[in-house]
């Protein structure tokens, strides 16, 4: 296929799961900015996890150059309606359907008939609208367009190139989110050492692992106590957690074996090798390296073989 | 004023004609909220599909819906049959008078045409001289714009052999009034026409360059910003071949190539809706972003075809059109079975005064327009507008035709004070390749303001379904 096409349902694909994820990663911080939380300035409690989603994202300087303080509201329309932004729902949905616009001869009808009716419902979207439907409701129907999405696109689309193409976005952009909601804990601070293991501390992680839909098969599969150790390995080394990075590497290293040929069998070993590390990875070994060290390290080696992807396939030069 | 339009579905006399019995008897059945209910699905459904056209000059990436009516157009078998084996004739008249101007120029030569008409046309392409195609074909799809004059025959309006457009919306209109009426499509026998993709694609095959069995066919689109680019898309998908832009291309030893995940494949058919002056940089215009350089070479080298050629421009240009009776007569020796509407050429002196003295009568057009700008409808000028066009005319009168105000036929639409009169044209699409042909059916385009008889779709026209019924109708 066209390489501007492929690279096309590539962006597409990203710019669905991005929206979704960033949803994801709001819900997170609107349950954790509900939690008890005590800082210096009381006024300034309901604010502070705010800044979560923007250090994560690495949206912070930009956030700060349109916006000169730090409030729920600010930040909810920073990433939720600001064109300016780049992951903002409303950015990520409106580039999806700029894309599958330009190559709707590659989907199918009802793919882009689909996505044309999510991006007509949020152009009608303001800050108002959504706070008097819920934000969290809000949220649950990005997520909703984007499983529906993901179903209409299994349900209906011809097994080709293309569909492997948008299977490789949509799993390079999950790998990187998750990785990156996953790293929220880290900026989270607790109100002192002592906290660690408290009640506070429970439901920060607990509404971490329910924003990664885990809250449920954590307590299937572990039905015990939440630790940080556990909800690792759950996120991380279990490959039948859909949203885990091991899960999300089993779909890229499959779906790049179908794709690379003799010419770019170097892509193809890159993803292996990242695949086997995280195939035998103990979560011992994670641990003692740090959960932090290791997320960044796991971040810069995706957005490297993204980069690969894009030379070798979408954009070649 | 003029003698009152011919009606499609009913008689001078307010009786309903027999092909519209069918339709009008389920108008009159049929609950006027259903009615009103199935009008706000088509609207939906439409804006779903997003079947949306780009306005140019409006904020960038405005995106409308091109107003639907759902009363169809329908043409009864008899009349069909003339329309299309005049329809025929006159495109192959066409593609021969472009095969002749750009190689023997015969009909130069008989005198039938004034050689300056041709050679002197800014549309006319010196680099096609002697360039041979395939099949000698040069317009592979036609856009003939027909009117019905108030007697109801049919005129060809205009033609249009570049890069037309509108069959997508012909297409997909017969899927809305599928789905809105399925009981009429069960009691009749309406021409299906669902199969223009393929015999589009069988034609570009066929016109491939010589000895390849499977060649590879491309839809060629300035990009996602252009105003048909809608059509472009649901035309490659529909013949399942890819959807190209210039960026895509790279000619490599006069060999055109399009760069793919797998690398460089070969292209031998490009079904281009991007205008000849963009094709290509080296060739045209330098400034072209659209094109790709070496294009034209490997065209004329015969290592790609182009659908349509280069340089049909000259044909549909409205300084031509008075005469292409006079090419059926000299390269057919046929009568031409579809009439022109009576044009006055402005570059001769004697219509140039009488169209002057008729001003308020005429509909004067420029040569190059289209799309319904730069026209002067007489009748319903303002004094102003006509002084202004006067003032125009004479300062080069080269540069205009004019032809009597039509009463174009009308046809019940739904506006909104209910069922109403309105002027509506038809474009069909002739199909060249293989053999001359098309799908019984067009593209029918209705005025939507009260009145009004310009149907183009920049100035708020609309569409509607075009039924062609079978030869065993009882009508």
């Amino acid at each position: 296929m066209l390489s501007r096409h492929a690279n096309e349902l590539y962006w597409m694909a990203r710019h669905i799961e991005r929206a979704e994820n960033t949803a994801r990663l709001l819900d997170v911080t609107y349950r954790t900015s509900l939690l008890p939380y005590e800082v210096g300035e009381p006024g300034l409690a309901w604010a502070a996890p705010w800044s979560v989603p923007l250090i994560t994202l690495g949206l912070a300087s930009t956030y700060y150059e349109r916006y000169p303080v730090l409030t729920a509201e600010n930040a909810l329309r920073f990433m939720i309606l600001d064109p300016s932004n780049t992951s903002s729902i409303y950015t990520c949905l409106g580039a999806a359907r700029e894309s599958a616009r330009t190559v709707r001869g590659a989907i199918t009808s009802e793919m882009y008939e689909d996505l044309n009716s999510a991006w007509i419902e949020m152009r009608t979207c303001d800050y108002e609208r959504i706070q008097a439907r819920g934000v969290s409701d809000f949220l649950d129907w990005v997520k909703m367009r984007s499983h529906l999405f993901r179903g209409v696109t299994f349900g209906t689309m011809l097994r080709d190139e293309a569909y492997h193409f948008i299977r490789l976005g949509t799993h390079m952009e999950r790998a990187d989110n998750t990785a990156r909601i996953l790293d929220t804990k880290y900026h989270i601070l607790l109100p002192s050492v002592a906290d660690v293991g408290g009640a506070v501390d429970y439901y920060q992680w607990a509404s971490l692992l329910q924003s990664l839909s885990g809250f449920e098969a954590y307590r299937k599969i572990y039905s015990d106590v939440i630790s940080p150790r556990r909800i690792a390995e759950l996120l991380i080394l279990r490959d039948d957690m859909p949203r885990s990075l091991h899960s999300c590497m089993n779909f890229i290293h499959e779906t790049l074996q179908l794709l690379c040929d003799a010419q770019s069998r170097e892509i193809e070993r890159q993803a292996g090798a990242m695949h086997a590390r995280i195939h035998y990875g103990r979560t011992d070994d994670i641990m003692d390296f740090g959960l932090h060290e290791y997320l960044i390290d796991f971040l810069e080696h995706i957005s490297r073989l993204g980069a690969e992807v894009s030379k070798a396939f979408l954009v070649p030069v | 004023m003029s003698p009152p339009a011919y009606d499609e579905m009913r008689t001078g006399e307010g009786v309903i004609r027999p092909h519209y019995r069918a339709f009008a008897d389920w108008l009159h059945r049929t609950p006027p909220d259903r009615i009103a209910q199935k009008r706000e699905e088509a609207e939906r459904l439409f804006h779903r599909v997003g079947i949306t056209f780009a306005v140019y000059g409006e904020q960038a990436g405005t995106e409308r819906l091109i107003p639907f009516d759902v009363v169809p157009r329908i043409i009864p078998a008899h009349e069909w049959q003339r329309l299309e084996a005049g329809l025929v004739q006159r495109v192959q008249a066409l593609n021969l008078f472009l095969r002749d101007i750009y190689h023997e120029q015969a009909i130069l030569r008989a005198g039938i045409i004034p050689a300056e008409c041709v050679l002197g046309n800014s549309q006319y392409r010196r680099e096609m001289v002697g360039v041979d195609v395939p099949g000698g074909i040069y317009a592979h799809v036609a856009g003939i714009d027909v009117v019905r004059d108030e007697r109801g025959e049919y005129c060809v309006l205009e033609d249009n052999l570049r890069v037309p457009s509108g069959v997508s919306y012909m297409l997909e209109n017969r899927k809305m009034t599928m789905r809105l009426f399925p009981e009429l499509f069960a009691t009749q026998s309406i021409r299906p026409i669902q199969h223009y993709p393929d015999v589009l694609l069988e034609n570009l095959h066929a016109v491939a360059p010589a000895g390849r069995e499977r060649p590879t066919v491309a839809v060629m689109t300035p990009g996602a910003f252009n105003s048909a680019h809608f059509e472009h898309a649901f035309l490659a998908q529909q013949m399942g071949v890819e959807l190209v832009e210039g960026q895509d291309l790279f000619v490599q030893n006069d060999t055109v190539y399009m760069r793919t995940t797998r690398g460089p494949q070969r292209v031998h058919v490009l079904y281009r809706r991007v205008d000849d002056d963009f094709l290509d940089p080296l060739a045209f215009r330098p400034d072209s972003m659209l094109g790709v350089p070496g294009l034209f070479a490997a065209y004329r080298a015969g290592r790609v075809t182009l659908a349509n050629a280069i340089g049909t421009g000259v044909a549909d240009d409205k300084s031509i059109y008075p005469y292409v009776p006079d090419m059926i007569r000299f390269y057919l020796t046929e009568e031409p079975l579809l009439a022109n509407v009576p044009t006055l050429v402005l570059s001769r002196p004697d219509d140039c005064a009488e169209a002057l003295a008729h001003l308020s009568e005429l509909v004067v057009k420029e040569v190059h327009g289209a799309g319904g700008y730069g026209m002067l409808i007489g009748p319903a000028a303002t004094l102003a507008e006509r002084e202004d066009f006067r003032r125009r005319i004479t300062a080069a009168p080269e540069r205009y035709v004019a032809q009597p105000t039509l009463a174009l036929s009308t046809c019940p639409t739904f506006a909104a004070t209910g069922l109403a009169s309105r002027h509506i044209d038809l474009r069909p699409y002739v199909l060249c390749g293989r053999d001359v042909g098309l799908v019984p059916g067009g593209l029918t385009r209705v005025a939507l303001p009260e009145g009004s008889l310009v149907v183009n779709s920049s100035q708020g026209g609309g569409t509607k379904d075009t039924w062609v019924l079978a030869p065993d109708e009882p009508c």
